[in-house]
Order: C-alpha cells, then sequence, then structure tokens
C-alpha cells in the first residue's frame, strides 16, 4: 500500500433498475500504470471511475493519490474536482458546443500557462487545421481527439477515461490506442480506463480489474485474469491480433501478435472472415475437444 | 392616436424582462441543479400566476401594496415609495406576473445541456460559477432568448393585473391593453383599432423573428 501511488477504497449504494446493490471496491495502482476497468454494464465502473474524479462522492470511504487526501469520509474531507490532478475523458466526448477546437483546449489551461502546451497538442493529435472548427463539424474520431487533447492540457497526473474508444470503428480506435500509448511514454501519467474491449484492455492495460455487481471479482495482468477466469478454467484461451493470413490447403496460416511476439497459428477455415489484418481475436481452445473457437466481443 | 399609452407598455415590458432575466438566470439553475428540500413548494409558487386569473394575483398584490397594510406602509416608511397605482409598482407586479416564462424555459434550457458538459468544465479546473457563464448559458442561447421574449410579449399583453393594482392613470399605468379597453367602453372602436393593430403587429414580428433566430441556431448545433 505504502509503494502505490493511487489508493481507493469506497462503499458506496449504487441505484440500479433491480434496486440498489451495495458497492464495496479497493483498488490500489503504481505510478505510470494502466488500469483497465471492465465489467458487465451497470456493474460500478462509472460510478467508479467519477468518484475518483470527484464528481460523484461516494457514502463512506477514502481516496489517496500522490499522498494527497482526496476523500476521507471520516474526516468529512473531499477534495473538490477541479482540485483533484486528473484528466477526464467522458463517453459522450462533452466538447463545449459554443467553441472552437482550439477554445476548448485553451479552455482548460490555467491562467497564465504557457500556450505552447495547446500547440504541442494540436500537432501531436494530428488537429491543427481542424483548430477553427466546431465539434459539429468534426467526426467521431476527430473529436474524441479533442477530448483526449483537452484532458492533457492541464498535464494530469491521474488520466480517467469511460470507454473512450467505444463509438468510434476498429481502424480509428486502433489509432487512437496508439496515440494514448504515446501520451502516456511522454508524459508519464497514471491512467485508469473504463473498456468492453479485451483487445484494448492487453494493447493498452498493465493491469485489470473485473467488476461485477460493486465488487472487483479479478485483478491482474490482463494475461493473469483473463486465464484465472473460472469460466474458462482448463481452456487454453489465447488473445492477438492479425498480422497477416493466408490460406493454404483446407487450412489458414496466420502470423498474429500474441503478448507481443509474432506467432504461427494453424486455423479452421471458417475463420477467414474474422482473420483480417488488424483485427483483434480471442481463441479458445477447449481441453475436451479439438475444435477452435472464436469467442466474439 | 395617442402613443403615451403604447410607449409606456414597450417601456414596461422592457424594464420587466430585463429584471426578470437577472432574477430568473440564478433562480433557473438553482431549479435546475440545486439540492435543497422544498423546491416543490418553490417551483409551485412562481407557477402560480400560470393558472391563477390575473385578478387573483392583482387584488393581492393591491392589498400588499396598500399602505394599509404592512408591506405597503413598509415600503413607504423606507423608499417613500407608494407602490399602488405607480409604475414602479406595475413594474413590481409584472415582474411576479411574468415570472415563470421567464425561468422555466431558462431552466429547461440548462437541464437540456449534458450533466457531461458541466462536469467536463470542473475537471478542467473551472468553478460553478465560471462554468455557469462560460459553458452553460452560451449553450442556452435559444432557451435565454425564447424566455426572454415570451415574458416581453406576455408583459405586453397584460390586462387583469394592471387594471387592478395600476388602474387608468395616463401616462403612469394606463399601458395600451388598457387603452384599447377604455376606448371599446366609451364606443371609439377606431381608436381601439389603432392600439389593437400597433401591438399585433409588432408582437407578431418579434415573434417571428425569435423563432427564425432559434431556427438557425439549432440548426447550427445539428451535426450535419
Amino acid at each position: 500500500m505504502s509503494d502505490s501511488l493511487l489508493d481507493v477504497h469506497i462503499k458506496h449504494s449504487l441505484q440500479t433498475v433491480h434496486g440498489v446493490m451495495p458497492m464495496e471496491i479497493a483498488l490500489s495502482l503504481a505510478k505510470g500504470q494502466i488500469l483497465a476497468i471492465t465489467g458487465p454494464s451497470g456493474a460500478g465502473k462509472t460510478t467508479l471511475l467519477r468518484q475518483i474524479a470527484g464528481l460523484l462522492t461516494p457514502e463512506t470511504g477514502k481516496i489517496v493519490f500522490e499522498k494527497d487526501v482526496w476523500l476521507d469520509s471520516s474526516k468529512q474531507t473531499s477534495l473538490a474536482p477541479q482540485l483533484r490532478n486528473i484528466g477526464f475523458v467522458f463517453q459522450d466526448y462533452a466538447l463545449f458546443p459554443h467553441l472552437t477546437v482550439e477554445e476548448n483546449l485553451l479552455f482548460g489551461l490555467p491562467k497564465g500557462c504557457d500556450r505552447n502546451i495547446v500547440d504541442d497538442l494540436l500537432t501531436a493529435t494530428e488537429l491543427s487545421n481542424l483548430a477553427h472548427r466546431k465539434p459539429s463539424q468534426l467526426s467521431g474520431g476527430q473529436q474524441q481527439r479533442v477530448a483526449l487533447a483537452r484532458a492533457l492540457v492541464r498535464k494530469p497526473h491521474l488520466m480517467l477515461l469511460d470507454e473512450p474508444f467505444a463509438a468510434l470503428d476498429y481502424d480509428m480506435r486502433y489509432h487512437l490506442q496508439d496515440m494514448l500509448l504515446r501520451f502516456h511514454r511522454q508524459h508519464q501519467f497514471t491512467m485508469i480506463i473504463v473498456t468492453h474491449d479485451i483487445g484494448e484492455i492487453f494493447r493498452l492495460a498493465d493491469q485489470v480489474a473485473i467488476i461485477e455487481n460493486g465488487k472487483v471479482i479479478l485483478q491482474g495482468t490482463p494475461t493473469e485474469v483473463y486465464a484465472k477466469d473460472p469460466s474458462q478454467t482448463g481452456d487454453f484461451v489465447i488473445f492477438g491480433e492479425v498480422l497477416s493470413c493466408v490460406r493454404q490447403a483446407d487450412q489458414l496460416l496466420v502470423s498474429a501478435l500474441v503478448e507481443n511476439k509474432v506467432r504461427q497459428l494453424t486455423l479452421p477455415l471458417n475463420l477467414a472472415s474474422e482473420m483480417i489484418p488488424g483485427n483483434t481475436f480471442t481463441l479458445r481452445y477447449p481441453m475436451d475437444s479439438a475444435r477452435v473457437m472464436l469467442i466474439r466481443h | 392616436m395617442n402613443p403615451e399609452p403604447l410607449w409606456l407598455t414597450f417601456k414596461l415590458a422592457t424594464i420587466t424582462s430585463v429584471i426578470l432575466l437577472v432574477l430568473a438566470l440564478p433562480l433557473a439553475y438553482w431549479l435546475a441543479f440545486g439540492k435543497f428540500k422544498g423546491r416543490g413548494i418553490v417551483e409551485s409558487l412562481i407557477g402560480m400566476p400560470l393558472v391563477l386569473p390575473p385578478s387573483v394575483i392583482g387584488f393581492y398584490l393591491l392589498l400588499a401594496f396598500s399602505p394599509s397594510y404592512w408591506f405597503g406602509a413598509w415600503i413607504e416608511s423606507v423608499f417613500g415609495l407608494r407602490l399602488v397605482f405607480s409604475f414602479p409598482g406595475l413594474v413590481i407586479a409584472s415582474v411576479l406576473y411574468s415570472l415563470p416564462f421567464m425561468v422555466y424555459p431558462i431552466r429547461a434550457g440548462l437541464q437540456s445541456l449534458p450533466a457531461s458538459l458541466r462536469e467536463a468544465s470542473y475537471t478542467l479546473g473551472k468553478n460553478e460559477w465560471e462554468t455557469f457563464f462560460k459553458v452553460l448559458l452560451p449553450n442556452c442561447k435559444p432557451a435565454i432568448l425564447t424566455a426572454f421574449v415570451i415574458t416581453f410579449a406576455h408583459t405586453v399583453g397584460e390586462f387583469g393585473v394592471v387594471l387592478m393594482i395600476g388602474g387608468n392613470i395616463p401616462g403612469v399605468t394606463k399601458v395600451a391593453s388598457v387603452a384599447i379597453y377604455n376606448e371599446v367602453e366609451a364606443l371609439n372602436y377606431g381608436a381601439a383599432n389603432d392600439y389593437a393593430m400597433v401591438l399585433f403587429a409588432i408582437t407578431f414580428v418579434i415573434l417571428l423573428l425569435v423563432y427564425s433566430i432559434n431556427n438557425r441556431l439549432l440548426r447550427v448545433r445539428q451535426p450535419s
């Protein structure tokens, strides 16, 4: 606990369609790590993120970041979101419709700060030539880039992202994940990302926590968590990304990137439509049969 | 046609609308986002002019403003102001009477904005005050414009309350709607028609302008 940068212990009553559900979460995160939070809808993922940001106050709990107490219900302290050193990327982007791209970024710039960071971020997110457009004149991917850049303007030490790429097509998602990783390397922030995309978890996260019914049911590295998943005991599961796919007789020869290594896989022909270069996949080799299965997300 | 009642009508409507705008912005924000008990009571009170006959409001205001009751007596002793049958009294009555027309559309406009806009502003370090003026208000321009104009038009069309507490003093409280009533009573249909036509034409043009401006504002906001 002493080594960790972020410590979260919260208890809350979640209002769900099925009534009130008790939520109890304990999480720790080391500096510079990327934590993915996943789990079914309504499990409390977004609520947790909003509580860490200070947009929602849990009934009881304690949140400590970089030795600053953000929340301590026993002492009645709760730091306003303005004072927490965070960048938040909202699911709906939450761009200010009346401001241009550049003005959206400048909005977050603290008074008296060098505006070079705005120009740098516009360049890094390839938005320089769209700087004077309004958000309504941008595509989804462009809007998401503005949201990402805007969240980085204040040089936050903790980035919170709520399903940031869910509404984007595969290519754009891939591109933005790459951009996010680049920013992460460059700015060295710690990050929590809510996502449903297993490919995204493997690409981005050091740690993954699965939340169900208001509790963390599993936490660890993506490989640990998904291999430990009791619903898949005994089965061999691999996650990867297709690099190339060649048909040979009645089989597919697939080169794939699995845990950062290139692997050759031999797969049945019926998977041809899924094995397109750039696609991510989850394959499951059951213990009790020789048939490879593709798990769809 | 004596233009004085028309002039008085538009002066009253302008002053009332400006005062109401200043009052309604914080009130609408408070109703839209405030967490407090008794919100229902406040909301109902603000909405009363929508359902009550103007004569009821006029009657109670007449009593309140009268120097024989404590409020009127207090105003007169502190400010030296008599509110019955005076223009300031008319302004106060109009402000109360048109309150819901200003507050409700602005509150609805504020509530229709996604909560994430406010929250994004907070996470970008802006306090509630800055968020209100720099994010929320610029994004409810159509609602504010509508509220202002509806309030203005409603005050122009006021009759019952004005008659009850303002009476019929030329140049002081005799607004166009009262003047029309007087002319009809005196069987001067021509003069009544002059006032009525002017009111009709001006209010129609105002509403037309507002709706076309709003349509354009809303179109700009829609993604293509």
